[in-house]
């Protein structure tokens, strides 16, 4: 027992960090936010540059699937670190649902042809499920209407509760609709399925149960990130703004809502690292805590977002203040992978047993 | 990072589970189970020995004064099978969590050698002389007076909220040494004798109807000149020490008796069908999830080393658990609707849950209400500015 960041994590995190920090500028997410077609809610340097030139897009993938190795905490350091600056990437469904999806349920064949240009970032998969998903031989019907960068993507992973399979974006019978999105930086579209024809995942089971565990564990982590940066920045507001003559954050009004959004934040950080572990060492807490994860961080991110917001005062109501970044960010993973009530609900069927 | 206990450590939590189980299952079967603290203080003191012969009473203690030198791990472990044995708190927490620690770190090698094996013995039962009617959250505005008087210390003043003050054989008190000092300048620590005519203890009647705290009355009580931890005038050093031993490992102890009240809950959600309701289910899942999260916050802060920076889940603790526990008395309440508003039999005495939601009252109050918890937070975490002081 040991619930601290190793070397490695603490190396992977300050690399990720100053990436981040350092490239994905508010200037150059704000351009990703207003481009249109493939590019929307994009940049295509800064996901270049990260798949390519940092080398951690393979994180939490197998090496003997073309992966870097390692697992869910480092996975998790780096969407926290993407989290802090609102970056506009593919990462979400490109890496943490579908790759996962691909590495954990596909065969080797299916492995080598998609893994690597995924990880490379040449493509772009989007993740698609819903339950209603119905597979007649290998020609899928139905349709997913929030697919996170689903214009951007040339591969789906197609997933119902049972079944798991890869469609090519072109392929007929796929019909993609790119949908004006409160959150420009991960823009939904929405995917219709025709008899299109989907090439089954060896391990269905599996995939599911993969991109599941890493999409919750990864938006929560992105989730933290987000409260985190909020919190900072509002931070660094309160002591330079003055009125009636002291630094706002003076005010014990003030400040006593600084510290309950430190008092979450900190729970969000024990809940997001405890899940990444849990998956990762097998444990037979790693559900319950995945589920935990996900509510309490979407809740600590919009909770801090939202106070953002009110903490700046009319600063942060405008366009040009990054608060509104985070705000529609958190709202959107609050929604996203299941609701909080959902998730709720999992561990209270855990702990209760189902409603007689 | 990582989670999992090694077999070793999993070899000694069956040693603990076993030992505590025999105990429980013997000749201390008659205090199993008991969730007030002021309940059997008699056999809970015999307990505390019990505890001291089997040396595992203070097993993180060097050897040398009657621990085990246990690692992390182990106390946490041990922790957490003493709660899950239903074995009562620990009577004497103040002394092995407070005094013991202090001593350790402040205290010389005569005092070490006089107190700490007591103590692990559970022989010497402490308690805490802090707060006043005056000093609460501004603790540093005590106004208790000492003075040396032929090579002993002279006390006179009240202290208040002294909990378990009427079962302790000792009790450490920070007092003004130093006329017309303010603030936390001139305050000495002082360990007194409980037991001599100088000192009188009246129980404070609670809003459970319990009385675990009290008021401590000092009219010329005495202790000799070396019953001083530290030097003169260095009693805030002292306490602000002694205070930051309170996040010990021993929270995590705690927060198996949340574990147990928890429980407690849900059996009585499932029974009366409370369990059905959606809004009740959200709300007990939230629960688990904060219990959860309360110990993995925990481990983190007990095993981070780097004491560089500001541990923020270490100094988020305080408010989390008290928080957490108040909501968890509301839910109860919820649950158990108007049953839990009516005691079994005549007596003013509340179970589990009923007692849980009044008790916890308190929890935002002691150890620093949730208010000053939220300025030290502020402050200290967040770097903001200091509230500003009155004219002390």
């Amino acid at each position: 027992m040991e619930f601290v960041f190793t070397e490695e994590q603490q190396m992977i995190g300050e690399t990720a960090r100053a990436f981040f920090a350092e490239n994905a500028t508010s200037e150059r997410t704000r351009k990703a936010m207003a481009a249109g077609g493939p590019d929307a809610g994009i940049d295509r340097a800064l996901w270049t540059a990260f798949c390519q030139e940092l080398g951690l897009s393979g994180i939490g993938i197998p090496e003997s699937a073309g992966g870097a190795g390692l697992g869910l905490v480092e996975l998790a350091i780096i969407a926290e670190a993407a989290g802090a600056q609102v970056a506009a990437l593919p990462m979400l469904g490109s890496l943490a649902l579908s790759a996962q999806a691909i590495a954990a349920g596909g065969s080797a064949e299916q492995q080598a042809a998609h893994l690597p240009a995924l990880l490379s970032g040449e493509v772009i998969a989007g993740y698609v499920h819903d339950a209603a998903i119905t597979a007649d031989g290998t020609s899928l019907t139905g349709a997913a209407g929030f697919v996170a960068h689903g214009g951007s993507a040339q591969l789906f992973v197609v997933t119902s509760n049972t079944g798991a399979w890869l469609v090519a974006a072109d392929a007929p019978g796929v019909t993609v609709t790119p949908l004006t999105t409160m959150d420009q930086t991960r823009p939904y579209a929405r995917v219709t399925l025709d008899g299109a024809k989907g090439e089954p995942l060896a391990d269905p089971a599996a995939a599911i149960a993969a991109a599941h565990r890493a999409g919750f564990v990864a938006v929560a982590a992105e989730a933290l990130g987000g409260a985190q940066a909020a919190l900072d920045r509002t931070v660094a507001y309160a002591k330079e703004r003055v009125q009636f003559g002291r630094p706002i954050g003076s005010f014990q009004a003030y400040k006593h809502r600084l510290a309950d959004l430190m008092i979450e934040i900190e729970q969000a950080r024990s809940a997001v690292y405890w899940a990444a572990c849990a998956v990762d060492e097998g444990s037979d807490e790693a559900e319950l805590a995945v589920h935990a994860a996900k509510s309490f961080a979407a809740d600590t991110f919009f909770l801090c977002a939202g106070n953002m917001i009110q903490l700046h005062g009319g600063i942060g109501f405008t366009w040009e203040h990054d608060a509104h970044l985070y705000f529609k960010r958190a709202r959107a993973i609050q929604s996203m992978l299941g609701s909080g009530e959902w998730h709720r609900e999992r561990i209270a069927t855990m702990i209760l047993g189902e409603v007689a | 990072m990582k989670l999992g206990f090694s077999a070793a450590d999993e070899e000694f939590r069956a040693e603990c589970a076993d030992w505590l189980n025999a105990e429980m299952a013997g000749e201390f079967k008659d205090i199993k189970g008991i969730t007030k603290l002021t309940a059997s203080p008699e056999r809970r003191k015999e307990w505390e020995q019990r505890l001291g012969e089997a040396k595992w009473g203070c097993i993180g203690w060097p050897e040398q004064w009657g621990g085990r030198n246990a690692t992390l791990a182990q106390q946490v472990i041990f922790a957490e099978e003493y709660a899950r044995a239903g074995v009562p708190g620990r009577v004497n927490h103040i002394g092995i969590e407070l005094a013991g620690p202090t001593i350790l770190a402040f205290g010389s090698e005569e005092q070490k050698r006089r107190f700490l094996p007591d103590i692990a013995a559970g022989k010497t039962i402490f308690c805490q002389g802090f707060s006043e009617p005056g000093a609460g959250s501004d603790l540093a505005s005590v106004r208790t007076k000492g003075r040396l008087e032929n090579g002993e210390w002279v006390v006179n003043g009240q202290k208040i909220w002294t909990s378990l003050a009427h079962i302790s054989d000792w009790i450490f008190v920070v007092t003004r040494t130093e006329e017309g000092s303010k603030g936390p300048k001139g305050l000495t620590f002082l360990m007194m004798e409980i037991d001599q005519p100088g000192i009188e203890i009246r129980g404070i009647k609670q809003i459970n109807g319990d009385a675990e705290f009290n008021e401590t009355f000092f009219t010329d009580a005495r202790c000799p000149e070396d019953s001083m931890i530290g030097a003169v005038g260095y009693g805030w050093k002292i306490a602000m020490g002694l205070l930051a031993f309170e996040r010990g490992v021993s929270t995590l102890g705690q927060q198996m008796a949340f574990r147990n009240e928890l429980d407690e809950l849900i059996a009585a959600a499932r029974a009366n069908g409370a369990a059905n309701n959606p809004l009740i289910r959200q709300r007990i899942a939230k629960a688990e999830i904060g219990l959860r999260l309360m110990r993995y916050g925990a481990l983190r802060m007990l095993s981070n080393t780097d004491h560089s920076k500001i541990d923020g889940a270490a100094l988020t603790y305080k408010i989390q658990w008290a928080s957490w526990r108040r909501s968890l008395g509301e839910l109860a309440m919820d649950v158990l609707g108007q049953a839990g508003e009516v005691a079994e039999g005549s007596e003013y005495e509340w179970d589990t849950l009923p007692n849980l939601f009044l008790y916890s009252r308190a929890d935002t109050i002691y150890g620093g209400t949730n208010q000053i918890q939220r300025n030290l937070i502020a402050e200290r975490g967040l770097g903001m500015p200091r509230e500003p002081r009155g004219d002390v």
